[in-house]
């Protein structure tokens, strides 16, 4: 057998152990499945053994999901109901078995891999930081439908096991065990004998099985028909509060559970068929796929042979995003230094850090000596003295060019040729930064997104200098850290901010012709941002709108594209955003029916032809336009290398709407002749900024599409 | 075994010292060490894979973390196969754990050895009653009786104080059961130290340590700590007193022996919590790693002394000693790193250093050792004014005193030291200009 191995003991138990060939996790895939298939027929249904254990081969997963490959691979819907139907075969007659069935899970168990172990009669898990359950397919758009949808919920309860199927959060052991997803927690090294030993026991009715306790709330809206519908209802409405409606998987999944109750589990996996078939055939989760496959492609780094360790990292500036960027390097440092210009300002950047390793530890990510082994690293700094032999230092400091520079000066100075220094601009181009520095092959741009250990896009931004080892050793560093890294080439606003800032631009002058902040903010979630771009502007601040304006407005001139006055002008006078609660939102005010009101004296300073309604296309396609066209024209200027990483940095860096798979594929899906006919509709109204890029007009000609 | 070179001092640094209960209230002492080692390795420059050992002195162990030096090291974030170990001789610890680390180098049983020391008073282990201890231990695990009659048979002989008191940390000599305080007093009546002596001394400690805190001189050996949790930087030592005037030091009331005495809480030095760390490399490893030394170990010794009347001269014994080791006279030393456990001790030692009389009937020696220059001693202050954290205060003398040599140019300097038990040290080092 090539996926699994058996061995019957001498208590007449057999143990299957899986390892996939080939790869260093598990997944369900037809292969393992026919393999489980002959193990039923052969070894256990026609044998005499008393019990099964299975178990993983694998370092760090019992089985990791389904292959995505493969599901992604199937062309029609038989193929994809014919696949999971033989699931559902094999999983029913295993829960079938007369016998006990014990799972030894240590690390990874998700998706299929947790469902194969809700047909086992007892789940044993390891006692460790990495081992995590967890049903992660509506991130792919698809509902858990091997039996995840209808098994759950019996075992952790109706409340635990919807939110855990539409939020894809994992669960770790201890949490699990309270809420009856496991039976019992062994360490790593016992868990092979533990299985045997349960499966022995449990086959003599020697072995009580871990229930969850019930709360009375749980009780209350779980036993019963009127409380379940209170929680679905709930439900729903949680979702499409998210969702505007344009994610079917989560609603397919709450009406999964539903059926399940009604119905019963053999209907229910009935059901199922259809609607997974129906989700893996439909745009958004084949969009959502593959966002999945190009992030996996971009953990790979291609430089890696030149990459060097980073096991002294220095930071300047230890606000937000310094203390976010200390954070999420602690695992993988032996020192950061935390330097601001007074050490009170370092330390609350470690205040800051210590925080969030306190919530890791909380958590059971980490262990409490591990918790205190990365604080350990950080050291508070005010100055230079500590940042000899450096192996790179990331810049957070204020987007001022002659600040950066000087701060690059200083790190010259005190360190040599082994330092790399990353700016973490959002804007400023790393040209003007190295400009007249001593070392600029060993200057790059390390663009992190706020807040640092949420966002998972890093974008990296090489000039024509950077040596190639200093690219590999940044990319490399970004990958530990666990981002998603697209490189880009320099200038004004890289791709990311450059992308973004006319899309806040056709905003700021949809405000200008009377539309108000929250027509504009709803019709982009309509559209599928998760914030619309006025709340985006307040929540990053009219400061930086109005400075990023300022660094790419020349380049947006120089192509007759014009630039509302308006940022600059609030900025002037004292509109912030909302950290200064004067936006164009009132936040001081209460909210009404949960919305924050537009404020109204930002028209004082705007200009402001009055109030005007707009159809919701028009809002949408103007604002929406901006950021697609954008992003082909630094597809055409060599800024991004390929459209695979347009689409990622969008989407993971700016929210661009994953469902449509990022702007490329956007265009793809809509047919790039219509881009342009909107786009030329768009720019006989408005004028140059609507000017189609030219690879769009190009491939118009030609009919063709970004992605083969 | 190989032959090694020259033993050299790369660097050392330390936490702020903070008087006990004050800014390290909430600090184990490991922390502390592992402050220390953190910023040794950051300001030196070099990687953790570079490290053979670590050595940390401490006198207050915590059960907890009996090892702490290892404690220490893992939270410092080196590589836990680097081993370590923890030593104690009370006050001259730290001493003990850079002598180790030297004959380590010095025998080629290791290149690159981190040694200092750790304390905390904050956070001492206070001791339950004898008696209870004994109940718990019986009741727990050497009798563990079944029967109730039995187990109230423990209780025989103890009364309700001993469930409630606990045993005072004291610091006294468990050989002759006199305290420190009152052994210094002993010391300042035998010898005839006055106490404007003794307050004078302990002004100039202050005097000192102040002007050293301005002048930013002791910033530069010290990495500024975070503690977990806190938004502000403990960058500098509580201890120094801009207001420890004679005038007010001579107000005090003797602590010790409080009819008779001279010994004050204002000349004697304190609680303190603190770490430290000093890096020590075979000549030949520096070289490789390209770093530059600030000393080399010249030699060190240790002396033993009577209990009752020695206890505080370990470095008049001890320096001669060392001297004698190294072939050198008290004459070629410029810069002097002595502790201050009080500040009779010091008047004592330098009248001792001073005296034909203790020359010739102490250490049998025809000449008296030599008269101190006031001008080399501890300039920057010292333990009765910067703080004593007992098991650390060795690594804030030695990287001081290389620090000194090399600011101030000279080409050899001494450190020394008296410990708990009678026990004494001196280091001599040598500029490696």
């Amino acid at each position: 057998m090539k996926y699994i191995s058996k061995e019957t003991t001498d208590e007449n138990i057999l143990v299957i152990t899986i390892d996939c060939p080939d790869t260093k996790v598990n997944k369900v895939s037809s292969g393992l499945l026919d393999e489980i298939l002959a193990v039923l027929e052969n070894d256990i249904e026609a044998t005499a053994v008393k019990g099964l254990a299975v178990l993983s081969a694998k370092d760090d997963n019992f089985v990791v999901g389904a292959d995505v490959d493969e599901l992604q691979a199937m062309e029609t819907e038989a193929e994809v109901k014919a696949y999971i139907k033989k699931a559902h075969d094999i999983l029913n007659r295993i829960e079938a078995l007369p016998i006990p069935v014990v799972c030894g899970i240590h690390g990874n168990c998700l998706g299929g891999g947790l469902e194969l172990s809700l047909v086992a009669d007892y789940r044993i898990a390891s006692d460790s930081t990495s081992t995590v359950m967890g049903l992660p397919e509506v991130q792919l758009g698809l509902l858990p439908a091997a039996g995840g949808t209808q098994r759950l919920h019996r075992l952790v309860g109706l409340t635990t096991a919807l939110p855990m199927m539409l939020t894809a959060k994992n669960v770790r052991v201890k949490k699990a065990k309270k809420m009856g997803l496991i039976d019992e927690i062994v360490s790593p090294f016992a868990l092979r004998d533990a299985a045997i030993k349960s499966a022995v026991a449990l086959s003599k009715n020697k072995k009580k099985k871990n229930k969850r306790k019930k709360s009375p709330v749980d009780m209350l809206l779980e036993s019963n028909p009127i409380g379940r519908k209170i929680v679905f209802s709930q439900a729903r409405k949680g979702v499409l509060s998210k969702t505007f409606g344009l994610y079917p998987a989560p609603m397919e999944i709450i009406a999964s559970v539903e059926s399940s109750y009604r119905k019963g589990i053999k209907k229910g996996l009935e059901m199922d068929v259809d609607r997974f078939a129906n989700l893996v055939m439909s745009s958004e989760s084949k969009s959502l796929m593959s966002l999945f496959f190009a992030m996996n492609e971009l953990k790979k780094n291609p430089l890696e042979d030149k990459a060097k360790p980073v096991g002294k990292l220095g930071i300047l500036g230890a606000g937000l995003m310094g203390a976010g960027i200390a954070t999420v390097s602690t695992p993988h440092c032996e020192t950061i230094l935390l330097k601001d210009v007074s050490l009170s300002g370092a330390a609350s950047g470690m205040k800051e850090v210590a925080k969030s390793l306190n919530i890791q530890s909380k958590s059971g990510g980490i262990t409490a000596f591990e918790r205190d082994a990365r604080y350990g690293k950080l050291i508070p700094c005010d100055d230079y003295l500590q940042f000899k032999s450096s192996d790179l230092v990331i810049e957070a400091v204020f987007e001022d060019l002659t600040l950066k520079q000087k701060v690059l000066k200083d790190v010259e100075d005190a360190t040599d040729q082994r330092t790399i220094f990353a700016s973490n601009t959002s804007a400023i181009p790393i040209g003007d930064i190295a400009q007249g520095c001593q070392r600029p092959e060993n200057v790059i741009g390390m663009h992190y997104f706020s807040p640092v250990h949420m966002m998972p896009l890093l974008e990296i931004i090489t000039t024509e200098q950077t040596a190639d080892h200093v690219t590999a050793t940044a990319l490399a560093f970004g990958i530990k850290q666990g981002k998603t890294c697209i490189v880009v080439k320099d200038g004004p606003g890289f791709y990311t901010t450059r992308i973004l800032a006319p899309l806040l631009n056709e905003a700021v002058f949809l405000l200008e012709e009377g539309v108000t902040a929250p027509e504009i903010d709803k019709a982009m979630q309509l559209f599928g941002y998760p914030v619309g771009p006025v709340t985006l502007l307040d929540e990053v601040g009219i400061d930086v709108g109005a400075h990023v304006g300022e660094v790419l407005g020349p380049m947006f001139e120089a192509r007759g594209m014009v630039s509302s006055s308006s940022l600059p002008k609030l900025f002037e006078k004292g509109f912030l955003g909302k950290k200064n609660k004067k936006g164009f939102y009132d936040y001081t005010s209460p909210k009404k029916n949960g919305m924050r009101q537009a404020n109204m004296d930002v028209y004082k300073v705007i200009e402001n032809s009055g109030r005007q309604a707009m159809n919701m296309d028009e809002i949408q396609q103007r604002i929406g336009l901006m950021m697609v066209n954008e992003a082909a024209l630094c597809l055409e200027e060599g800024i991004i290398s390929c459209p695979r990483d347009g689409d990622v940095g969008a989407i993971l860096g700016l929210g661009f709407p994953p469902f449509t798979g990022g702007p490329f594929r956007y265009v793809d899906s809509v047919g790039v002749g219509i881009i342009l006919e909107q786009m030329n509709k768009l720019f006989d109204t408005y004028g140059e900024r609507f000017k189609p890029a030219g690879i769009i007009k190009d491939m118009a000609k030609k009919n063709s599409r970004f992605h083969s | 075994m190989k032959h090694a070179g020259k033993v050299a001092i790369i660097d050392g640094t330390r936490t702020p010292f903070a008087k006990s209960g004050t800014d390290f209230r909430d600090a184990m002492a490991w922390e502390l060490g592992r402050y220390a080692i953190k910023g040794l390795m950051s300001k030196a420059g070099i990687e953790s894979k570079e490290i053979d050992h670590v050595i940390m002195g401490t006198v207050a162990s915590d059960i907890s973390t009996t090892n702490v030096a290892r404690e220490a090291a893992l939270g410092a974030g080196l590589d836990n196969k680097i081993p370590a170990h923890t030593c104690t001789v009370a006050c001259i610890s730290a001493n003990m754990a850079v002598t180790n680390a030297a004959a380590m180098i010095a025998t080629g049983n290791a290149d690159a050895v981190i040694a200092g020391g750790v304390e905390t008073f904050s956070d001492v282990d206070i001791k339950i009653s004898k008696k209870y201890r004994k109940f718990l231990l019986d009741m727990t695990m050497f009798k563990r009786p079944k029967s109730l009659s039995g187990k109230l048979g423990l209780l025989k002989g103890m009364s309700v104080k001993d469930f409630i008191a606990p045993e005072s940390p004291a610091i006294s000599e468990f050989s002759t059961g006199l305290s420190m305080g009152k052994n210094g007093d002993r010391l300042a009546q035998r010898l005839g130290i006055t106490r404007k002596e003794q307050d004078d001394y302990a002004a100039m400690s202050h005097m000192r340590a102040v002007k050293a805190i301005k002048d930013g001189v002791l910033q530069s050996e010290i990495v500024p700590v975070v503690m977990p949790g806190q938004k502000s930087s403990i960058a500098i030592d509580n201890g120094p007193r801009e207001d420890a005037t004679y005038e007010r030091l001579s107000k005090l009331r003797p602590a010790f022996d409080k009819k008779y005495g001279t010994v004050t809480a204002g000349n004697s030095s304190f609680l303190t919590d603190g770490g430290t760390a000093v890096l020590l490399m075979s000549q030949e490893k520096a070289e490789a790693l390209g770093l530059k030394p600030l000393a080399y170990i010249k030699s060190f010794a240790y002396t033993g002394q009577d209990l009752f009347e020695e206890l505080l001269l370990g470095p008049a014994f001890a320096i001669p000693k060392a001297l004698e080791k190294a072939g050198l006279k008290f004459s070629d030393i410029n810069v002097l790193e002595i502790h201050e456990a009080f500040a009779a001790q010091m008047v004592a030692n330098i009248h001792c250093l001073d005296s034909a009389t203790f020359a010739k009937e102490s250490l049998g020696l025809s000449e008296k050792i030599g008269e101190v220059n006031m001008d080399q001693l501890n300039t920057q202050g010292g333990s009765l004014s910067l703080g004593h954290p007992f098991g650390a205060t060795g690594g804030r003398l030695i990287t001081t005193c290389c620090n000194r040599m090399k600011k101030e140019g000279a080409e050899f300097g001494i450190v020394a030291g008296c410990a708990a038990g009678a026990v004494g040290n001196a280091i001599v080092l040598e500029n490696a200009n």
